[in-house]
């Protein structure tokens, strides 16, 4: 199988719908002869031309807005937030036009959307370029929300969201662009709401996503050697959810644990909480949840604090194991 | 400053307010090279947005501010706060992400400011800072306080919805804001002329009613001149003026980009009509003398080496802390 980077999973999912749907297109700021912030669609332009890979001026809620005014009339928008953070300048845009127009005018119209962008902290960009919003876009009825781990992901699921009917935001980590993955040479997509167990495991059930996969099954590996076998489920899309493949691990393993880089408070991890709580696996649970998350606090600038903001590797495995130690050992 | 007694090096500007804004536009100049290279050289992370080519913008503007008026500032700030009169050595502990920093590290070069000195931010937001001025304007009106509020922004942001709702509320409510557009040609990589329809961006200002004017952006003594008479209308309850300086950044967008948007010769073009040599030109033939100007480019780089060595020296946050920063130290409601 090739092997390709995240962000070239990613734009290869961009081209291939560009080039076998004439209504896909991408608008953004800086995605032209710049290829993007984060490079992501370097070569583009000049493979489809500037109508189809349109540089806009700074306005994202303009070109939010218009994304979904050309979906109104029959094209396949995907927009690009240079930051996932400035997709709050287009707030309106989102939650209450994109999300709430098929609802809300009894199903006659659709917005096959796709807002895209890169999420999360770890490179010193400071409180305004490196937040994880996904809450927020999780609470919103209309809205779909996918957050990949892995370039075969990126690729597949991209490939889904830009040909769902629904408005879709995808969020990209930015210390994964780099990362090198297989990826299969097919472009069937991955169907949206498909979680995957990235780890088996019998004493614990971790549910986590996007970049936090990987440190999550770091920290399991380490867990492991010291006698520890813990299950690591990676969402892929947080909606739809697959609270099932979620409910049936816990019936096994008996303890539920979430990690997000996400600010703790208000996060995606009280929502799987909650519905665990809701389903039969409630009676299953032997220990009390454990969240591993973002401090609640704005990202810090300085690297031992933004450090300290992140769940690192060592962070998880050692809330994992006092946790451990402590529900498992005193039964 | 009784004028009488000095030197008119233009109009109403003095020699020794020259010799100071040469000494301010070398240290934005030498502070930013230097973090430029502390970038190149991998020691300070995240990203950065360079003034160099720029300085004669804040350094002519802010000096024609007195001493209680503010700046909002933008991605591109560390040329006002160093205008402003900031301390070199937080600017770079901040940068370094150091305790001894103006923001103790929690911010970074986007949000380096100097509150006691009239910035109300940088910000990493484009666009941001704009209504934030407003605010600001409106704030000193209600206050009855003849204070004036300089909103910085770059020609890109003018694109953004901010902009607009924040023009039309100065315009309205008649308040003292000084709309200074550091017009680079760019935003990051969207040129003017793409990303425009009109040739001037000036000319936006008369759909809110507010005056424009346009300067030469590189030239300090324009600068401070069209800046003086905008405060001066600001302050007499004249309402808002907005300034389209034209200028140039020299380096990437952020801390380095591959240029792909533009030329080389424009670049080596408008190096030529470089500020500081121009200002350095001017002095010369007002009989400045050529060893004054050097010492003064001695101390500067001086200077910025100490702040280097203090940042290094300075210690680092504590992590501990960071949750109980939040909320003001009165508040822990929200823990
Ligand atoms: C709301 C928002 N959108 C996009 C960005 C990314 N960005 C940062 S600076 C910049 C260009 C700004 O151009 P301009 O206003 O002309 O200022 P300049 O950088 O040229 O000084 C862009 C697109 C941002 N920081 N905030
Ligand atoms: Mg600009």
């Amino acid at each position: 199988m090739p092997e390709m980077t995240y962000a070239a999973a990613i734009r290869s999912a961009i081209e291939w719908e560009m080039e076998h749907d004439p209504r896909v297109f991408i608008m953004g700021e800086d995605i032209g002869v710049y290829g993007g912030a984060f490079g992501i669609t370097l070569g583009l332009v000049e493979k489809f031309g500037k109508d189809r890979v349109r540089d806009t001026p700074i306005a994202e809620e303009g070109i939010v807005g218009a994304g979904i005014g050309s979906a109104l009339v029959g094209m396949k928008p995907i927009v690009e937030m240079q930051f996932s953070d400035f997709i709050v300048n287009a707030m309106d845009q989102v939650v209450n036009q994109a999300a709430k127009i098929h609802f809300m005018f009894g199903g006659r119209m659709t917005v096959p959307l796709v807002i895209r962008g890169p999420a999360g902290a770890g490179t010193g960009a400071a409180a305004q370029h490196s937040q994880s919003l996904e809450a927020w876009f999780h609470h919103i009825p209309g809205l779909k929300v996918v957050m990949p781990a892995f370039p075969d992901d990126a690729r597949g699921l991209l490939l889904s969201a830009i040909r769902d009917p629904n408005p879709v935001i995808f969020f990209e980590h930015k210390l994964l662009y780099k990362t090198v993955g297989e990826v299969p040479d097919s472009y069937e997509g991955i169907p949206l709401g498909s979680g995957v167990i990235r780890r088996h495991g019998s004493h614990a059930t971790i549910i986590t996503y996007s970049l936090m996969v990987h440190r999550t099954l770091e920290a399991a590996e380490r867990l492991a050697a010291k006698g520890w076998d813990l299950e690591v489920i990676d969402l892929r899309s947080l909606v739809p959810m697959d609270i099932d493949l979620v409910v049936e691990s816990v019936k096994r393993t008996g303890r539920l644990v979430v990690c997000h880089e996400a600010v703790g408070r208000g996060g995606v991890g009280g929502e799987i909480a909650a519905r665990v709580m809701e389903s039969e696996a409630f009676d299953y649970l032997d220990a009390p949840l454990l969240r591993i998350t973002g401090l609640n606090t704005p990202v810090p600038y300085s690297p031992p604090l933004e450090e300290a903001f992140m769940p690192s590797v060592d962070r998880i495995a050692q809330t994992l194991e006092t946790w451990l130690e402590c529900e498992v050992v005193t039964q | 400053m009784n004028r009488a007694t000095e030197q008119a090096i233009s109009k109403d500007a003095t020699l020794e307010e020259a010799i100071r804004w040469f000494r301010t536009m070398l240290t934005i100049r030498r502070f930013d090279e230097t973090i430029d290279e502390l970038f190149a050289s991998g020691k300070v992370h995240g990203t950065t947005h360079l003034y160099i080519g720029e300085e004669a913008v804040a350094t002519g503007i802010i000096g024609a501010l007195d001493s209680g008026d503010v700046i909002t500032s933008t991605h591109r700030g560390h040329g006002h706060n160093i205008a402003l009169g900031g301390d070199v050595r937080a600017m770079m502990a901040e940068l370094l992400g150091r305790e001894t920093g103006y923001c103790r590290g929690y911010g970074g070069s986007m949000h380096i400011a100097d509150q006691s000195l009239g910035n109300l931010g940088a910000n990493g937001i484009v666009g941001g800072g704009l209504p934030i001025a407003v605010g600001a304007a409106l704030g000193f009106v209600m206050q009855k306080q003849p204070k004036v509020v300089v909103a910085f922004s770059g020609d890109g942001a003018l694109n953004e919805g901010a902009f607009h709702e924040a023009a039309n509320l100065a315009a309205i409510w008649r308040l003292p804001v000084v709309f200074v557009v550091e017009n680079n040609l760019y935003g990051m990589s969207g040129s003017v002329k793409e990303m425009f329809a009109i040739g001037h961006l000036a000319e936006r200002a008369s759909g809110y009613g507010i005056p424009a004017t346009m300067v030469d952006g590189n030239d300090v003594f324009s600068v401070w001149e069209a800046g003086s008479q905008a405060v001066q209308v600001a302050r007499s309850g004249g309402g808002p003026t907005l300034i389209e300086a034209m200028t140039y950044r020299y380096k990437g967008h952020s801390k380095s980009d591959a240029n792909r948007y533009r030329s080389r010769e424009e670049i080596r073009d408008w190096r030529k009509r470089d500020p500081i040599t121009h200002l350095e030109q001017h002095l010369s033939s007002h009989g400045v003398d050529h060893t004054m100007l050097n010492e003064i480019r001695d101390e500067v780089v001086q200077v910025i080496a100490d702040a280097l060595k203090y940042a290094e020296e300075s210690p680092w946050p504590n992590p501990e802390i960071l949750e109980d920063s939040v909320y003001t130290r009165e508040d822990k409601t929200g823990a």
